[in-house]
């Protein structure tokens, strides 16, 4: 069986899934975060499956390698936050700070 | 001397006296002695008057010596042209003569006054009052136009109030000023409207252009009647200031003054200034107005006679005489008596002030007693002050061998003159009538005073006689008070320097149709007569000359036997004929009503309508004002709820509306990215299936 | 004197004066208090400058070349404004002798005012501030020839005005400020409107031909220059001048204060210090018979004429019914406001006569009032700066106790009855000369002289009230004048003095102005008699 681009966007969806489960139900930050990941992964399998089976020469590779660079990016900056939360708060329970609502 | 030097020494005797005012008004306070200063001014002016009468009638005898300058020029005035206001001095006979009349008197009660008001702590500012008022009557006296007559006559307002007054801690005297001066200005309205009459026409103040304009046949607005208006309305002026009625009122009260300002003011010049002002006006005077101050002058003089007669302050008793005089001079006037009327003037002057310096020597001794029935005896006390004291009481009495006599007879005779020319008896009786009231009331006096036994002994031990500077004043009036200064024969007036050399009866200039015919001129008996200007008038004068004179004597001696009866030898006890008629008796005492009528008619009524004024102007105009604010306010108020509860109501609502729906839809508001990110991706998967092509 | 900008000068030097006082710091008292004084001062000696180069003979009031130092240059232009047009409007300044009277009588009574305020306790720095802002609006209105120039200097005077009467004042000051601030807009604003149907109703040419809208009181006095349709053109048949008359009238009889318009000016004496009741009742209420005599008559000369009646019938009620009520007060400051009342009724019945006696005794009225009655405030101050009350009914025999003030109060008071050899009365007596020879408004002269017999009686009994009779025991500590009394009183009384024997020197300034101004309205105004129609 030639493993072809359905495959690939199957297991994009999948991780996309994945992804969007993890942010929704968990309650701690890293886990959203890690969730966030997932789902960006998903959009890089994407990138890189359509630049290899459609006539878009090198550009998907490149994306991906830009979302890669900036999940990097994002990760430390959400991480930094979400230190910043614990040491403000001391738990990372999303659900509970609502300080900024009002 | 010629012309212009007696210009300038009559300019010299008007502003002494001014001069002496204003310093001793600014630096009274600073020289003790300053007083004396105003004495030494006085007696020079008196001197430069004498020396000026005697010039004038040596050398001008027939001159009017007149000096004029422009005050006020209004330049080339549209449709009028051009005009100008005029004032200046006019010197003549009369002019002077009063000049002198008005200085010697002035003179006398300044001396009399060093005596009189010694202790007083504002002695100074008396004198400096006394000063004052000298200026403005000789500025009446002098004056060649009737803008300068008004500026003086109100001036001498102004003094007569502060000498009224002057005493002004009671509560009396500063009411009896106030009152002088407010009844005063009633007859200055009047005399500033005939003022205003004659200047409106002619546009000049001065007396000569008038009369030569009214002579002319040029009448005010064409008519008589308005020539007659202007005299009556001018007329109105000495009815203020000579008290006559209905504006009598003040005098009497005026005697809340010290009594040697009772003399010079209220008895010799002030109010002899109407008489004077009718005397400078009287050559336009038409029939009707004659007739009016003829009347007028009648009535004064008896009303004012018959309130004498049961007065028992010795003051009041006099000021009523004064009223009477004056009546009788200004009734003189109106009978077309001329020069009687001028004569009068001048005796009375010197007769009366001598009675009211000598009631002052009485009040001075008697330690400011003025109630007659405290005294009694007193010639034996004040044997100098009697003897002047009686001596004028004769001449106004009219007794013969007075200058009173003279004047008075003249009077006499014209009023009945006058009746029997025109038929109007009421004038010589009031004249007869009065004649025998005075001699009773003065007598009344005269006796009360002085004869007799003392009623209050104490007192009476305490008098003594006034002293030189008191005494010399009575001396020199009571001889100006015989007949010989006036007329060599003692019966006959007209034979006199005086009335035939000195005062010579103008001509009338009013119009014939207007005129009494006796007043117009005929030159057959003009040549050389001085009292009228008819051969009509002067018939009928010479015709009851005599029995005129015989008339008046027995009313004179009839009033003074009455007098002797009544209080020297009791035999008529005056209490009873007082209980027997009551009424007429209390009418008398009271002085007829007219004060309390006055009141209740004249004074409440402008009280009550000036508050009622006051009222309505706080609470109907400024409520108009206060109202509108008030409603303005209303009105913003309701403006100010609409725009709170509709208005705004309006906007409020729209956003209650829509925070009402964003209550609902905060609901999906969490707040929490999850929730979010469930709906979104449910909502992707609805659109997916909505647009999905298959 | 050529060129010199005086009246300039003597208009802006106490805005020189303020900005100094606003640059000081607020405890330089006596620094802020001679600057006023030196404001002032100045302002006296430049009117005695004019007064020295003035030209008796020169007429003024609609003729240009006979106005006395001019100022005259473009002040704002606005080019081509749609339908407006272009708007050009002068400042442009001078005297003539209805108006050099005030002048000089604006520049003493300041600097009376200002020797008065030297005892103004607090806040001196914004009262001196605004008293010379108030100085110069009086003096501009004196001196604009042009009308907007004159509006924008009469709504100036009203500012400090309410200020000075709302921070300064008595117990009910607020409510006397904000009376009298919305009565005098409310005649601004009618004088607005007028002045704007002017404008839009007369046209000036100007030297370069080209002719535009104007608000030159001059031009605006010559029926020439009006358009065909202007709203208010006597040759516009179906024009309004009539009505304009009416407002402008109101706008100026607020001010004099004419009956029944008059009510602020009783609460706005009595709660105004002092020397504010003094600028009050010596300059401002001559703006409004000033603004009749320098805008209604000449430029509705008709309309003046068929109103004269009503003119002087007001100015009876103002006299007759200000005596009255004055009779009834028992605060000697309300009863001088009242019998302030009543002597501007004098000027009004003068006015009305429309004769060369009775408006130049209107004119010679309005500055004797100045003095008379700024002096009259100035002697109640005096007690009530001792004795800290005002009632009639409080006092008694003063004149024992402070025999000089009682002095200077009887001059005062017997200026006021209209003695004869005080000014007063010389004015008085015109103005009946006057209105007694018109025919037509006789019977209202006649009617008026009860004010000379209704001022004697409450006069005097004021007079004896206070000062005669006994001295009530409370007084005794009472004091007579000290120097800054004398210095403020003694050049009242000379001038009154003087011009009650001599008035020639005041009424030669303004004869022959007043006698170009009846010229003006009673005969060569044929042009205005068309619009008689």
């Amino acid at each position: 069986m030639e493993v072809g681009l359905s495959h690939y966007l199957v297991v994009s969806t999948a991780l996309f899934a994945l992804g969007i489960y993890g942010v929704v139900t968990r309650k701690n930050a890293v886990m959203v975060l890690m969730g966030i990941e997932l789902i960006l992964n998903a959009a890089n399998i994407n990138f890189v499956a359509f630049s290899r089976y459609g006539n878009f020469g090198l550009e998907g590779q490149v994306m991906a390698l830009f979302v890669i660079v900036l999940a990097a990016a994002e990760a430390a900056i959400a991480l930094a936050i979400v230190l910043n939360i614990y040491k403000t708060f001391h738990h990372v329970n999303i659900d509970e700070i609502e300080d900024l609502k009002e | 001397m010629d012309q212009l030097t007696l210009i300038s020494l009559s300019i010299a005797i008007l502003f002494l006296p001014l001069l002496g005012f204003i310093v001793v008004i600014l630096f009274g306070k600073r020289f003790e002695k300053l007083y004396m200063f105003e004495v030494g001014v006085i007696t020079l002016t008196f001197l430069l008057s004498a020396l000026l009468l005697v010039v004038k009638l040596t050398s001008y005898i027939d001159d009017k010596i007149q000096y004029a300058f422009t005050w006020i020029d209004f330049g080339n005035v549209p449709l009028i042209g051009s005009m100008q206001i005029d004032l200046g001095i006019n010197i003549d006979n009369v002019t002077a003569i009063m000049l002198v009349v008005v200085n010697l008197i002035s003179m006398l009660v300044h001396i009399f006054s060093i005596a009189y008001m010694k202790g007083d702590k504002r002695y100074n500012r008396y004198f400096a009052y006394l000063g004052i008022f000298t200026f403005s009557m000789l500025g009446i006296v002098i004056t060649h136009n009737l803008l300068m007559m008004y500026i003086f006559w109100e001036l001498v307002g102004l003094s007569s109030y502060l000498l009224i007054g002057f005493w002004y801690e009671k509560k009396s005297a500063s009411d009896a000023a106030k009152k002088a001066f407010i009844v005063n200005r009633i007859g200055d309205i009047g005399f500033f409207l005939g003022i205003l009459i004659l200047f409106t026409h002619y546009k000049t103040f001065t007396f000569d252009t008038i009369f030569a304009q009214i002579a002319a046949g040029n009448l005010p607005f064409d008519s008589t009647g308005w020539l007659t208006a202007a005299g009556i309305l001018i007329f109105m002026g000495a009815v203020g200031k000579s008290a006559q009625f209905p504006l009598h009122v003040w005098l009497p009260d005026a005697m809340e003054g010290p009594t040697p300002v009772s003399a010079l003011i209220h008895a010799a010049t002030m109010v002899a200034a109407g008489v004077y002002l009718v005397a400078r006006i009287f050559v336009m005077l038409t029939a009707d107005a004659m007739l009016v101050i003829a009347v007028v002058g009648g009535f004064t003089s008896f009303i004012a006679a018959t309130i004498a007669l049961t007065q028992n302050d010795i003051k009041k008793v006099l000021a009523y005489s004064t009223v009477s005089q004056l009546g009788y001079m200004v009734m003189s006037l109106g009978v077309g008596a001329y020069a009687f009327a001028f004569f009068h003037l001048v005796t009375h002057a010197f007769f009366k002030a001598c009675l009211f310096l000598g009631s002052g020597s009485v009040i001075h001794a008697m330690h400011h007693e003025q109630d007659i029935s405290e005294m009694g005896g007193l010639r034996k006390k004040l044997p100098i002050t009697y003897y002047t004291f009686l001596i004028s009481t004769l001449a106004i009495s009219g007794v013969p061998l007075t200058s009173g006599f003279l004047s008075k007879d003249g009077i006499l005779a014209g009023t009945w003159a006058f009746g029997s020319l025109t038929g109007h008896w009421l004038i010589p009786i009031f004249g007869f009538v009065v004649a025998l009231m005075t001699a009773f009331y003065m007598f009344r006096l005269v006796i009360l005073t002085f004869h007799g036994s003392p009623r209050n002994r104490e007192k009476y031990d305490h008098t003594h006689e006034s002293p030189f500077v008191m005494v010399m004043p009575l001396v020199v009036l009571s001889v100006l008070s015989i007949f010989i200064w006036y007329s060599p024969l003692p019966h006959d007036s007209e034979a006199g320097w005086f009335l035939s050399d000195w005062v010579r009866t103008p001509a009338t200039v009013v119009p014939a149709e207007a005129s009494f015919d006796f007043m117009i001129s005929d030159n057959a008996a003009n040549a050389n007569h001085h009292i009228t200007h008819s051969a009509k008038y002067t018939d009928a004068m010479h015709r009851i000359h005599y029995p005129a004179m015989i008339l008046s004597e027995i009313m004179a001696g009839l009033g003074i036997l009455l007098a002797f009866a009544m209080y020297q030898w009791r035999k008529i006890d005056p209490d009873k004929i007082a209980d027997k008629f009551r009424g007429l008796y209390r009418f008398s005492l009271y002085k007829w009503y007219i004060d309390e009528l006055y009141d209740e008619v004249f004074i409440k009524p402008t009280l009550t309508l000036s508050s009622a004024n006051a009222w309505f102007d706080n609470k109907i105009i400024d409520g108009v004002v206060n109202g509108s604010a008030k409603i303005t306010v209303f009105l913003s108020a309701i403006s100010g709820w609409i725009d709170k509860y509709i208005v705004d109501g309006f906007v409020n609502f729209t956003a209650l509306l829509s925070g009402f729906i964003g209550i609902i839809f905060r609901k999906l508001q969490t707040g929490k990215v999850q929730t979010y990110i469930v709906l979104v991706v449910f909502s992707v998967l609805i659109l997916i299936f909505i647009i999905s092509p298959f | 004197m050529n060129g010199f900008p005086l009246l300039t000068f003597l208009t802006f030097i106490p805005v020189v004066g303020m900005v100094i006082i606003l640059m000081l710091p607020k405890e330089k008292t006596s620094f802020i208090k001679y600057t006023t004084l030196a404001a002032t001062g100045i302002q006296v000696v430049l009117s005695a400058a004019m007064m020295i180069n003035y030209n008796y003979g020169a007429g003024g009031v609609f003729e240009q070349a006979s106005f006395q130092f001019i100022e005259k240059f473009r002040w704002i232009e606005i080019a081509g404004l749609s339908w407006l047009g272009t708007v050009k409007i002068d400042y442009f300044m001078g005297v003539d002798g209805i108006s050099a009277p005030m002048v000089l009588l604006t520049s003493i009574v300041a600097f009376i005012a200002t020797i008065s305020s030297w005892n103004i306790s607090h806040s001196l720095k914004g009262y001196f501030a605004l008293f010379l802002l108030l100085d110069t609006g009086m003096m501009g209105v004196f001196v604009s020839l042009d009308f907007f120039l004159f509006y924008v200097f009469w709504e100036l005077m009203l500012l400090p005005m309410y200020f000075l009467i709302g921070i300064w004042g008595g117990p009910r000051k607020e409510y006397a400020a904000i009376k009298f601030f919305i009565y005098t807009l409310f005649g601004s604003v009618f004088m607005l409107l007028v002045m704007i149907g002017l404008y839009f109703s007369a046209v000036e040419t100007l030297a370069d031909g080209s002719q535009v809208f104007t608000f030159n009181m001059l031009a605006l006095m010559d029926s020439a220059n009006y358009t065909a349709d202007g709203i208010l053109s006597p040759f516009n048949p179906a024009n309004l001048r009539f009505i304009a008359y009416i407002a402008l009238f109101v706008g100026f009889a607020i001010k004099i204060p004419m009956f029944p318009f008059h009510t602020w000016l009783p609460d706005a004496h009595v709660e105004a210090p002092t020397p504010i009741s003094v600028i009050l009742a010596g300059v401002l209420l001559k703006m409004g018979t000033y603004g009749i005599l320098r805008i209604s008559y000449p430029m509705f000369p008709e309309i003046t004429r068929d109103l004269m009646w009503y003119i002087a019938l007001f100015g009876m009620i103002n006299i007759i019914y200000g005596a009255l009520c004055a009779m009834a007060q028992r605060d000697f400051k309300k009863l001088i406001a009242y019998s302030s009342i009543s002597h501007m009724g004098y000027v009004m019945l003068g006015m009305a006569s429309l004769s060369t006696t009775g408006i130049n005794g209107a004119i010679l009225q309005m500055f004797n009032h100045g003095t008379i009655t700024s002096m009259l405030f100035l002697l109640v101050g005096v007690i009530y700066d001792r004795a800290h009350t005002r009632g009639l009914n409080d006092f008694g025999g003063l004149a024992t106790q402070m025999p000089v003030y009682t002095g200077f109060v009887t001059v005062a008071f017997f200026a006021a009855i209209g003695l004869p050899g005080l000014s007063g009365w010389v004015s008085e007596a015109l103005v009946f000369v006057g209105s007694f020879g018109v025919e037509l408004i006789r019977v209202l002269a006649m009617i008026s002289t009860l004010g000379i017999l209704l001022g004697a009686g409450y006069m005097l009994w004021t007079l004896q009230r206070v000062y005669l009779g006994k001295l009530n025991e409370k007084w005794k500590e009472l004091t007579d004048l000290d120097g800054r009394e004398y210095a403020m009183l003694v050049p009242l009384t000379i001038i009154i003095i003087t011009l009650g024997i001599y008035p020639s020197l005041a009424l030669d300034i303004m004869n022959t102005s007043v006698n170009t101004l009846v010229d003006l309205i009673t005969t060569s105004a044929p042009k205005f008699l068309l619009s008689g129609m």
